[in-house]
């Protein structure tokens, strides 16, 4: 092959791919263990809060194969709280302690010989809880009068600051117009295919862990484990496999595992591995946050945006784990975007729901900030009576403006806005669309066209968080800055080359990247460079910022492994001037060999050179030993924020300029994107093909955000969306093929003149669809995910009025089961109420009832196998009577706890005598149903509920002589 | 995310399946293409303590076309049925709809029995057993029976199979000259369960239309030969007598929506193919 | 009447890749934890283990089929093919596979395994896909990281190479 004149720029095959692709990845779960080593599995919370009273373990514990069952006191014991971010009196421990606060935390860790063992564990731990009120709604959070989840504070308010940059106020009074919008942005993760998994062992004779982990970073999370764990750093060592399915910034949120698991080595003395199944990863892994936001603008006659008014209010679930709430000030050196606003006010609030927390996913923040900024342009441009493509035009920050310092203290590198927004516009076919739609509008059809600007910033200033704390606490804290990028170039005495770094890739094809760059630095070809991406903090070189996250590794990892080989080659130019009697700088570095400019015949082999210092040291002067270079930078700008709380939150800042059209169908009401354009300025492209993978992802996480996913809750907490049947990942059949378009402007802050790529969709996308499909149904307030049903409730209209009275209401409340029914019985109404107050009577027709235990009059237990289908569970049934009006009318309020769920409610009994002297027995239930049930077989609960609840009529009805007993009275419960 | 513990019986003729069936009842699980039933062991909702693996006996594997019937035995797996010629010929209906059932790597394995066994109120095959007027040919070391789909489905995944009794075939009635059939369905990704589902059979002097996915069970009604607004009033009796339910995925009004206009649309559909 | 007890590892043999294979299992473990950890086939992935990811997909006697669906004593006297055999040598890729390293179609590279699976099979029965086939077919599987269109373009691109080699190349 003739070598390129540069390899980085070319779409070079990836040297990750041939393993993968032949089935020899090295994933976690793939790598083996020591011998002994135990596997964990983790008893999780089916309550969204609840006080736990008992933990009755002892049968686990006692179970063949079963090491040790840890619980909260356990743990505890043994390990430090998380180190929360915040100045807020609150801890946050890695497994509940005396309360649970959302559906799936952690309550007890069994360890024992297989996963299937632990899991039979795992079932026979009983829990008794106290269910408490649960809040859910971030806004209701902000209510005192709510229950509160952390008794440290008092309400649910963990951080609140307000900023001022310009003069907003004046400017909000002085405006022609103010467009405000409203947005809750949904719950949702990217989900990586991989699952989190941890190995873990802990040496008493060191005093230290040793784990091996799908950790992606930040690193400044292994201070926080390491402080957890109760050891020093250097004593936690943090080990990386060589591959990792996938993160998207999901995998951030395995760190409280690995205290855990390091806590369960410790305890039973051996290696114990935990590979987090899919249930477990949906429930309670990690989410981004949901987000409540007004945002006003002041706004010229011609729709020049003068100032912006944020509120932000951020749901950050049940726990601030660090790094949270980063995600609320991720984006706050950007929050005018790309537009050339001077004037702005910010309040930020951070409050705690009963609900998983969150932490890093794809876009981080950057979503929730452009749902709200990029439905207002599009508010201003309706309210205004001008054209969306206008508005933008008109408030871009303007060619030749850059660098370019925003009202909140982010410097924008680099760019040309209104070029690469004029070039989308024409190359991207944008006057034809709006052909094309005002054709189907003619046609009838329902179709819209959406439009965003972003500014996707990228290598995170490590300091940006601390904006949360005011500026005397920054103070007494002392300045926290940077974002230090490492990168090890090392010579073998064979003369080959190595490159190691902290990038820790989840399939990025970080090691073709940094082989083409350390190849095009030394004159090598790509597969001369060893890569070497698995990390180990004992071992490598590292610090906080290192890691997998907020786009960093072309524009930091690279640049570093870009310095670093530019240091080795210098050390080689002053060895290979002495050899070839040239100066070093006339040495220049081509095909494999060091030879003299302009006379390529006296040249020495790159190999033989590079070996020189590992053979040879005599020959070598000193300070030009060529062995191994480590090279640690980290950009002067990202300095920490200024004492008026500007902030450079970010390094580089790409440029992105989406527009789309898509089509409703009447009928379905389902969305249909019809085109999709995407243009980027990401700065100098180093792999045009890993590029364009990174868009076409990150578009398809932004498409199933805008359309299909949600971490959906119930009112009462409840966790809706426990399988991927219910959390819909997009498939091909709803992914279509974006048209890319690029600019290049590198940025002159980083060593190769390249930027972040890997989240902007995340961020435009979600908000040019949402502002696509409320121009084509023509409404103001829409949000995420633009489900079918929801868009049915603007374009189906009202629905038809019933021909007849319904016999049955059927209208829904949310995630509340209701339903009525009707039986007969044979018996006259006071036999039938006797037998309802009667604990043997109850106890033969209860579904699958075990016995009923009376605790008084009108207060019941019982234990039941409920099922529907193959659907079986045990389950502990409380039931209470009240407003008894014998033998009329009783309520029934009932509790149901067991291992497959927990359900309440209410349901009102009455009895009518009928003509022939039976009784007609009438009812009618609310219920809400909570637990692994509700999270993982929402679809079929209605129903499901529904039998079990006609059944315990039926059966009644049977007892009395009724005549049809039917299939019910079959189906259910082993002992009825 | 692992099975509990079960005894795995692998049956090597009926009666030995009929024999376990019998010794545990409602305690056995058959198991056929696993496609529903290993998640649910997986995620522990189903604690059998026995597995009857009915897919080793031969005589279940038939799609037998027989006079004006096709019978499908327990053993056919959906992909077997999709690529069957009597099944496209005698019973396009189903044809139609088992491309909507998951998906080819599920097809593969999952058993169109299982599926009618499982009584999934979303599934498409229960529901185009009911629209064509099938029966389930259950047995048992007591008896065999032969139940229709309407009084089959009895419920969300309840059906008339007594405990020890196991499903040897579906028996669909062969497409007549003059029908015409016709399926429709929406769901919120392409494999996933409908949120509504339509199938209709039409011929001159009539319509049967049934929906699944809406009510805790497919649900079906016949209607004379109507058209334009009578037949809108038609179905949208039908729409509100169904019991919609709620979730995640679809309101109850949205869904009734979807019966009236997708409904409509299954039956024009249908009437196109017969002109 | 072959009866498994609970309790008992049972041995559990099929052809594996063209080998004769056996080894132990319960009646309750599952095929991929059967492949990966009894067989160390590590190669055949697990993202869900309820069928929805496809990650698990490898060639149940001749057909695309998800292992997490399936017990390994039901595969007992099963031919089985998962993604390690798809290469025709070692350090040499299959026409698929090549087009997948040239298209970028996969990122982590965990999903892949199971949409190499479904695709060897689906091009052989059907040389001729639109992309519409196989969208449909590729219905089946969720990859996190690559937005799908690069794994179309290598799919189309490996059928139109298929096509232009002999069958038994
Ligand atoms: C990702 C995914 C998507 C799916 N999407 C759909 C969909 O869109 N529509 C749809 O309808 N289905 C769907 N399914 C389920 C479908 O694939 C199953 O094949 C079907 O529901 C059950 O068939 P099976 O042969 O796999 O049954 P199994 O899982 O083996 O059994 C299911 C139940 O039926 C019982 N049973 C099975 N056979 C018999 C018998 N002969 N006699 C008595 N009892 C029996 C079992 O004991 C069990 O309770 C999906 C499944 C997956 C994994
Ligand atoms: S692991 Fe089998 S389909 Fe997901
Ligand atoms: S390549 Fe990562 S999930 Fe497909």
């Amino acid at each position: 092959m003739s070598t390129p004149a540069m390899w980085c720029g070319q779409s070079v095959e990836r040297v990750e791919d041939a393993a993968l692709l032949t089935g020899r990845g090295r994933f976690i779960d793939d790598l083996g263990v020591k011998p002994g080593t135990l596997h964990a599995a983790i008893l999780r919370s089916p309550h969204a809060h609840a006080r736990v009273k008992a933990i009755r373990a002892d049968p686990a514990r006692q179970a063949p194969g079963v090491a040790a069952v840890l619980t909260g006191e356990d743990v505890t014991k043994l390990c430090a709280s998380l180190v929360v971010g915040v100045k807020a009196p609150i801890e946050c421990w890695p497994i509940a302690t005396d309360r649970v606060r959302y559906v799936g935390e952690p309550v007890a860790v069994v360890v024992a010989a297989s996963r299937y063992v632990a899991e039979d564990a795992v079932d026979l731990i009983e829990v008794d809880y106290e269910a408490l009120p649960a809040v859910v709604d971030p806004l209701a959070a902000l209510d005192t009068a709510q229950p509160v989840l952390h008794e440290g504070l008092r309400g649910n308010l963990a951080s609140e600051r307000s900023f001022c940059y310009g003069d907003p106020e004046g400017t909000f009074a002085h405006a022609a117009h103010r467009v405000s919008v409203t947005i809750r942005y949904p719950r949702n993760s990217c989900t990586p295919m991989e699952t989190y998994g941890v190995v873990a062992e802990y040496d008493v004779g060191e005093d230290a862990y040793d784990v091996l982990a799908n950790f992606m970073g930040p690193f400044s999370l292994h201070a926080v484990m390491a402080r957890a764990l109760k050891v020093p750093g250097g004593r936690f060592r943090l080990r990386t496999p060589p591959d990792s399915g996938g993160s998207f910034g999901v995998k951030q949120g395995v760190f409280p595992y690995i205290v855990l698991m390091g806590v369960a080595s410790r305890a039973t003395g051996r290696p114990v591995k935990w590979v987090e199944d899919r249930l477990e990863h949906l429930a309670a892994s990690v989410s981004a946050t949901n987000r409540v936001t007004v945002l006003d603008a002041a706004v010229d006659a011609d729709g020049r945006v003068r100032a912006l008014a944020w509120d932000q209010v951020e749901d950050v679930g049940a726990h601030i784990r660090a790094p949270e709430p980063a995600t609320l000030y991720r984006m706050h050196g950007n929050l005018t975007g790309a537009y050339d606003i001077r004037h702005v006010s910010v309040r930020n609030r951070v409050v705690l729901t009963n609900k998983a927390p969150t932490g890093l996913n794809r876009g981080f923040g950057g979503p929730q900030v452009y749902y709200a900024l990029e439905r207002l342009m599009q508010r201003i441009a309706i309210e205004l009576g001008l054209d969306p493509v206008e508005v933008i035009r008109r408030n871009l920050i303007p060619s030749g403006a850059f660098p370019y310092k925003t009202a909140t203290g982010a410097t924008l590198d680099s760019g040309d806005y209104a070029k690469a927004f004029e070039n989308a516009l024409a190359d991207g076919g944008f006057a034809a669309l709006r052909e094309k739609q005002k054709e189907a509008r003619a046609q009838g059809r329902v179709y819209g066209i959406g439009l965003t600007a972003a500014v996707e910033p990228s290598v995170s200033n490590m300091g940006y968080i601390t904006t949360v704390l005011t500026p005397e606490e920054r103070r007494k804290a002392g300045p926290k800055n940077g974002a230090q990028a490492t990168a090890t170039v090392a010579l073998d005495p064979l003369g080959g080359v190595s490159v190691h770094v902290a990038s820790v890739p989840q399939g990025q094809g970080h090691r073709t990247v940094l082989a083409q760059i350390v190849a095009d630095a030394l004159g090598l070809k790509p597969a001369d460079i060893r890569v070497i991406t698995e990390m180990d903090t004992a071992r490598d070189a590292w610090s906080i910022a290192s890691g997998n996250y907020s786009s960093r590794f072309a524009a930091a990892t690279g640049g570093a492994a870009h310095l670093a080989a530019g240091k080795i080659k210098a050390k080689l130019a002053r060895i290979a001037g002495a050899q070839l009697n040239v100066a070093a700088n006339e040495v220049e570095f081509a095909d494999g060999k060091a030879r003299a400019r302009g006379n390529p015949d006296n040249a020495v082999a790159f190999s033989r050179l590079a070996a020189a210092s590992h053979w040879s040291p005599g020959l070598v002067p000193v300070e030009n030993q060529a062995l191994r270079e480590t090279v640690f930078w980290t950009p002067p700008e990202l300095t920490p924020p200024s004492a008026n709380d500007e902030i450079n939150s970010s390094l580089c800042h790409a440029f992105i300029f989406d527009f789309c059209g898509v089509e409703i169908d009447r009928t379905t009401c389902a969305v249909r994107i019809d085109k999709y354009v995407t243009m980027h300025d990401c700065g100098r492209i180093l792999h045009p093909g890993m590029v364009a993978g990174q868009i076409t992802g990150g578009f398809a996480h932004a498409l199933g955000a805008a359309l299909y996913e949600e971490y959906a809750y119930g009112p009462d907490g409840s966790f809706l969306t426990g399988t991927f049947a219910d959390y819909l990942v997009p498939t091909a059949m709803e992914v279509p093929n974006p048209v890319i378009l690029h600019l290049e402007t590198p940025s002159p802050f980083t060593p190769l003149g390249t930027k972040g790529v890997g989240e902007g969709n995340c961020m435009s996308t979600p908000v040019c669809i949402a502002n696509a499909v409320a121009d084509a149904l023509g409404v103001a307030e829409i949000n995420l995910p633009l489900s079918p049903a929801k868009i049915a409730a603007h374009l189906h209209g009202a629905e038809r009025t019933p021909r007849k009275p319904q016999a049955k209401p059927v209208a829904g409340k949310g995630r509340t089961l209701h339903g009525s029914g009707q039986a007969q019985a044979a018996a006259p109404p006071q036999a039938v109420w006797a037998m309802l107050l009667d604990p043997k009577t109850l106890a033969a027709i209860i579904p699958g009832c075990h016995g009923v235990e009376r605790l008084s009059d009108t207060h019941f237990r019982a234990e039941v196998t409920l099922g529907v289908g193959p659907v079986t569970g045990r389950y502990k049934a409380d039931i209470v009577l009240s407003d008894l009006t014998a033998p009329k009318a009783v309520t029934l309020t009932g509790v149901v706890t067991g291992a497959l769920g927990n359900g309440g409610g209410t349901g009102r009994i009455t009895l009518a005598a009928t003509d022939d002297g039976g009784t007609t027995l009438a009812y009618e239930y609310d219920a809400e149903v909570g637990g692994k049930v509700a999270a993982i077989g929402g679809r079929l609960l209605d129903g499901a509920a529904r039998i079990v609840i006609r059944q315990f009529f039926a059966a009644l009805a049977r007892h009395t002589g009724g005549k049809k007993p039917g299939y019910l009275a079959r189906l259910f419960g082993r002992g009825a | 995310m692992k099975p509990p513990n079960f005894d795995y019986i692998r049956a090597e003729s009926v009666a030995e399946a009929h024999a376990a069936l019998a010794e545990y009842g409602g305690e056995a699980r058959v198991i056929a293409g696993g496609q529903t039933l290993v998640p649910m062991l997986s995620m522990r909702l189903a604690r059998p303590k026995v597995l009857i693996d009915i897919m080793h006996l031969a005589e279940l594997k038939d799609i037998a076309a027989k006079g004006d019937a096709l019978r499908i035995g327990a053993g056919v797996r959906q992909a077997e049925a999709l690529a069957s010629r009597d099944v496209a010929e005698k019973a396009p209906l189903l044809a139609a709809a088992l491309p909507w059932v998951g998906h080819a790597q599920t097809r593969n394995r999952g058993t169109l029995c299982g599926s009618v066994a499982h009584a999934d109120p979303s599934a498409e095959i229960p529901l185009v057993l009911l629209a064509l007027g099938g029966s389930v040919a259950l047995s048992s070391h007591r008896k065999r029976r032969s139940v229709s789909a309407a009084d089959f489905f009895t419920g969300m995944m309840s059906t008339a199979r007594a405990d020890d009794e196991m499903i040897e075939a579906i028996v669909l009635p062969a497409k007549r000259p003059d029908t015409s059939t016709a399926f429709q369905e929406f769901g919120r990704r392409h494999g996933d369960f409908a949120i509504v589902a339509c199938a209709a059979v039409v011929s001159p002097d009539g319509i049967t239309f049934a929906v699944g996915g809406v009510a805790d069970k497919p649900e079906r009604r016949d209607f004379p030969a109507l058209d334009g607004s009578p037949l809108d009033d038609a179905i949208d009796a039908f729409a509100w007598e169904l019991d919609a339910r709620e979730d995640l995925h679809a309101t109850a009004p949205y869904r009734r929506e979807l019966v009236r206009r997708m409904g409509r649309a299954t039956i024009e559909e249908a009437r196109r193919c017969l002109a | 009447m072959p009866r498994l007890s609970a309790e008992r590892r049972h041995r559990v043999r099929f052809t594996l890749n063209g080998s004769a294979v056996e080894a132990e299992a319960e009646p309750r473990m599952l095929l991929t934890d059967f492949l990966r950890h009894e067989l160390g086939m590590t190669g055949t992935h697990v993202g869900c283990e309820h069928g929805v990811c496809g990650a698990c997909t490898i060639e149940i006697n001749g057909v695309p089929a998800r292992a997490c669906l399936t017990l390994a004593v039901q595969a007992d006297g099963a031919t089985i093919r998962t993604v390690e055999a798809l290469a025709p040598e070692p350090g040499r890729l299959s026409i698929l596979q090549e087009a997948f390293r040239r298209h970028h179609a996969l990122q982590c590279g965990f999903c892949t395994a199971g949409i190499l699976m479904s695709l060897d099979n689906y091009l052989r029965q059907r040389p001729n896909p639109t992309e519409e086939n196989l969208r449909v077919f590729l219905g089946g599987h969720l990859c996190r990281c690559t937005g799908y269109v690069p794994i179309l373009a290598a799919a189309m691109d490996a059928a139109k190479r298929l096509r232009e080699v002999p069958a038994n190349a």
